[in-house]
């Protein structure tokens, strides 16, 4: 570098966005961190039984989240709609978790506790999230784990019939309950066993194959949704005192993820540019454990669980470019890196450090496998250890997924591995009651940015989508409805009518469009590029590349994209352009909220901004904050509102897990 | 590797179908059931003709979405494989395969190969539940669980809902997928309350809908991805049986 770039320089991306206000209130209470949601939950108003029932909510999204909050209001007596894309809210994506969760229960009587939770949790997150809202996450994770039970979740047991717990990255103690490798499938299934109990009850009405397209707002309030019946192709709109979207992470921006193929934005982007501000959107989580790249025709990657970090060791050979079959290197030709880097920790260092080391690794030319993107997962010391009946019995569904897919059987082999993207931290901003900026809209789970700041734990995703969906929301949308039944709206209103107009529009242009390419394969291009530059590692020339990129791409996008058929019936090109469109959008907004935070803080790595052995260097002096974005309209600047961050209670460190 | 699909297209619920023959001459056997027909697609539409509707979601087996009969198999011929697990590997260079939807009275065909479940899920609302609101829940530890009870319950709980057992049936019938989460319940201690009356109304329900009975044949758990014990449905039959000696039904 020279000395003139040395000077100080504006920030970087000014020019491309405004600074606004900060946010001043978060409205958490103003008391001391343990008591706060007690305090909150004292001071939430009350809705009298009887007034329930005439108070209408619609719920966005049946994962953990949305399937809890829809089936809980359902149980206090309002009157809810539950939506899905898929044709049954039992698949919403949730289902695919594999590792656990949380729960600070510290039945190993290993030292956890609740503060232990959140001390965890805050420093995970690299000191980018939130205190209250942390610690809120960790008290009610011991709910969490009663109200599954309750509810028939087959948690793992010992045999003394008590639960069965392990540990996870980032953690010293033992406090992930879990069902074999299926935990989110379990988990699931309770809360959309809870939701149709709801329908049976009558308080519940589920509209699968039904994706919200746009936000109804009414007097600055959010009264309702515009929706596409998947099945007729229908527009309709449904409205309601109250709007809650559970409707997960934006993982798919990058195309190749973990996430299902249709997880998508779109509820929350068009919540955005009806004026929700969109927090940290360049906070995303890769997955260390993820079976690598095939060939050009991959379609999503696949995650194999955390946990099999447990007893798994990582390794590379220790020469470049080493192609022997992995049995026959000798032990003192591999590295284990994490072994060898992060001693105390190990093979259990959280995803970001994990993730890195992988990528460095396989820089360095130590990777293996096609094209050298891959290191190894390595059972045989598990399996002398402990045998393989119980390696089978903890892990053989994780083994068996692997040699489905890769044809290579881990017993004998060491699996492949590489990073996926996996999780987003960012979303819409929410307050401690998970309220958007848009009065009457609340955001939930992966959804919302809330709990995780700038990189998640293992086994912390179901426990935020259900700490949301069965406590948080129930108690806060209550508080909010107190004032309520609103006005009705008239379906004619003005409003109404402009986002039913616009959506049809929207259709009516994508299909106009009859171009040459289709919708995957401008997926797969605004993909890559967002991978290269805004993934595991990101820079200024990287980020400026892409941002001079994504506009042009988006107008060919629109202008020669190619869907077949009408919008009038089952058109799944058109569902998949209805949301690549908004990815076209995010991409921008991501790869501007990276360029502007000028520090590495977990899954955010900026590759001018790390220590002298390669980790994340923050700065706190300038960049101790939530960045709030709010759309200005097409092609216009965005406005950053910044939302400090305080810690009272678990003070910023230089995370290490040497 | 180069493959002929006979592909069943259907333009809507009303319209006729029939096979329809497709050649592909690049498939690699490393690529899933799912990415095969991706591929096609992708030459479909650049030929400005309609892609094969098929439902998929997670393509990791766990979510359920995906399920056709390929060459006469719900979810093909590898055993316990959802089809967007299997991979290409398992055919031949030259070979013909036929994809078909789930065929049962119970799931009409919306497009091509993706069909309406939702009775599945009708199933699931008459009973499939354990009565217990939020908050209400004892602590975890109070109800302590058998680990074997524990580990049968788990069994029979990993049923994704995807049909395969219905679509195999002669009978068209979901006794597997309903005595799946009658056991699953019914063996742990917080589902014992309402045991019996669950499985009436479960059963009561599913007759009601447009599937057919069980004469244990057994096709189901043969297709079934997850390995569903055929023994969850001697279970059902048990707890109703139970039911109609105490007379226990909830409605």
């Amino acid at each position: 570098m020279s000395e003139l770039q040395q000077e100080p320089t504006a920030v970087q991306g000014e020019g491309r966005y405004v600074l606004g206000d900060p946010i001043a209130d978060t409205r958490a209470p103003d008391s001391p961190v343990a008591d706060r949601w007690s305090d909150r939950k004292f001071s939430a108003k009350l809705v009298n039984p009887a007034n329930r029932r005439k108070m209408s909510v619609l719920v966005v999204g049946t994962g953990l989240a949305g399937a809890a909050a829809a089936a809980t209001l359902g149980e206090a007596g309002y009157h809810v709609k539950s939506f899905c894309y898929q044709d049954s809210p039992r698949r919403a994506h949730s289902i695919a978790a594999q590792g656990g969760i949380n729960a600070a229960k510290n039945y190993r009587y290993d030292g956890d506790s609740v503060h232990r939770l959140f001390y965890d949790t805050v420093k995970g997150g690299d000191f980018r999230s939130r205190e209250s809202n942390v610690h809120r996450l960790a008290e009610v994770s011991l709910n969490i784990i009663d109200q599954c039970v309750a509810q028939g979740v087959p948690f793992a047991r010992e045999y003394s019939g008590l639960l069965d717990t392990r540990s996870f990255g980032g953690t010293q103690v033992s406090r992930t309950f879990y069902a074999r490798g299926q935990t989110g499938q379990q988990l699931l299934l309770g809360a959309y066993q809870a939701l149709e109990r709801q329908v049976h009850a009558g308080t519940v009405e589920v509209h699968p194959r039904t994706e919200m397209l746009d936000l109804i707002v009414v007097d600055g309030k959010a009264r309702g949704i515009v929706t596409r019946n998947l099945f007729t192709g229908a527009i309709d709109t449904h409205l309601a005192d109250v709007v809650i979207l559970c409707s997960g992470g934006y993982g798919n921006v990058y195309y190749l993820s973990t996430n299902a193929k249709g997880s998508n934005v779109t509820a929350a982007w068009r919540a955005h540019k009806r004026g929700a501000l969109f927090a940290n959107p360049c906070y995303t989580q890769i997955h260390p454990t993820c079976i690598p790249v095939s060939g050009e025709y991959q379609s999503k990657l696949t995650l194999m669980s955390e946990s099999l970090r447990n007893d798994g060791r990582v390794w590379v050979p220790k020469e470049r470019g080493d192609d022997r079959d992995p049995n026959s290197i000798p032990e003192d030709e591999r590295d284990y890196y994490l072994e060898r880097q992060y001693p105390s920790f190990g093979n259990l260092v959280p995803r970001d450090i994990a993730s890195r080391a992988a990528k460095n690794m396989c820089d360095a030319e130590h990777g293996v496998g096609p094209g050298g993107l891959g290191v190894y997962l390595d059972f045989s010391d598990a399996i002398e250890r402990l045998g393989r009946p119980a390696v089978e019995a903890k892990y053989g569904n994780l083994f068996e997924m692997y040699e489905r897919i890769t044809g290579d059987d881990p017993y004998e082999v060491p699996m492949r591995i590489y990073p996926a993207i996996h999780y987003t931290m960012g979303g819409l901003w929410v307050d401690y009651d998970l309220r958007s900026t848009i009065p009457g809209l609340f955001v939930g789970g992966e959804a919302n940015f809330s709990d995780h700041g700038a990189n998640r734990l293992g086994a912390s995703a179901l426990m935020q989508g259900l700490s949301d969906g069965y406590f948080v929301l129930p108690t806060t949308v209550a508080d909010y409805l107190a004032a309520g039944p609103f006005d009705e709206v008239p379906q004619d209103h003005p409003a109404v009518q402009e986002a039913v107009d616009s959506t049809r529009a929207r259709i009516d242009k994508l299909l106009s469009a009859n171009g040459h390419r289709t919708v995957d394969s401008f997926h797969r291009e605004l993909g890559q590029l967002v991978w290269d530059q805004c993934g595991m590692a990101r820079s200024k020339e990287g980020l400026e590349k892409a941002l001079d990129r994504i506009p042009s791409l988006r107008e060919e996008f629109w202008r020669d994209v190619k869907i077949v058929g009408t919008g009038d019936g089952f058109n799944q090109s058109l569902e998949k352009a209805n949301r690549v469109a908004d990815f076209m959008e995010l991409a921008e907004l991501m790869c501007l909220d990276a360029l502007h935070r000028e520090e590495s803080c977990g899954g955010h790595f900026r590759v001018e901004h790390q220590t002298e052995d390669g980790e994340a260097q923050r700065d706190d002096d300038n960049f101790s904050y939530v960045a709030a974005w709010e759309y200005t309209g097409d092609n216009q600047r965005p406005v950053l509102h910044k939302e400090d961050l305080e810690f009272s209670y678990v003070h910023p460190t230089q995370r290490s897990y040497k | 590797m180069k493959l002929t699909l006979r592909i069943w297209r259907q333009a809507s619920p009303e319209a006729k179908g029939k096979m329809q023959k497709y050649v592909l001459d690049d498939v690699e056997p490393d690529m899933s059931f799912l990415e095969m027909l991706d591929v096609l697609n992708e030459k479909l539409v650049i030929d400005g003709k309609d892609p094969v509707s098929f439902d998929h979601d997670c393509r990791e087996g766990i979510c359920g979405s995906c399920g056709m009969v390929i060459n006469g198999n719900a979810h093909g011929p590898q055993q316990y494989t959802t089809t967007c697990q299997l991979h290409m590997r398992h055919f031949d260079d030259g070979d013909t395969i036929d994809i078909e939807p789930w065929r049962a009275r119970a799931f009409p065909v919306v497009k091509d190969l993706v069909v309406d479940r939702s009775a599945l899920d009708e199933i699931i609302k008459s009973g499939g539940y354990i009565s217990v609101n939020t908050g209400s829940a004892p602590e975890a530890h109070a109800i302590p669980v058998d680990k074997v009870s524990a580990d049968d319950a788990f069994d029979a709980a990993t049923c994704i809902g995807c049909g395969a057992c219905v679509a195999a049936c002669p009978n068209g019938s979901s006794m597997l997928f309903t005595a799946a989460k009658v056991t699953h319940l019914g063996l742990l201690p917080q589902g014992q309350p309402e045991r019996q009356s669950r499985a009436v109304n479960m059963l009561t329900r599913q007759d009601e809908l447009d599937f057919g009975g069980c004469t244990n044949v057994g096709a189901c758990h043969e297709v079934c991805p997850k390995g569903i014990p055929l023994a969850t449905i001697a279970q059902l039959n048990h707890d109703v049986l139970g039911a109609t000696l105490t007379g226990a039904r909830s409605d």
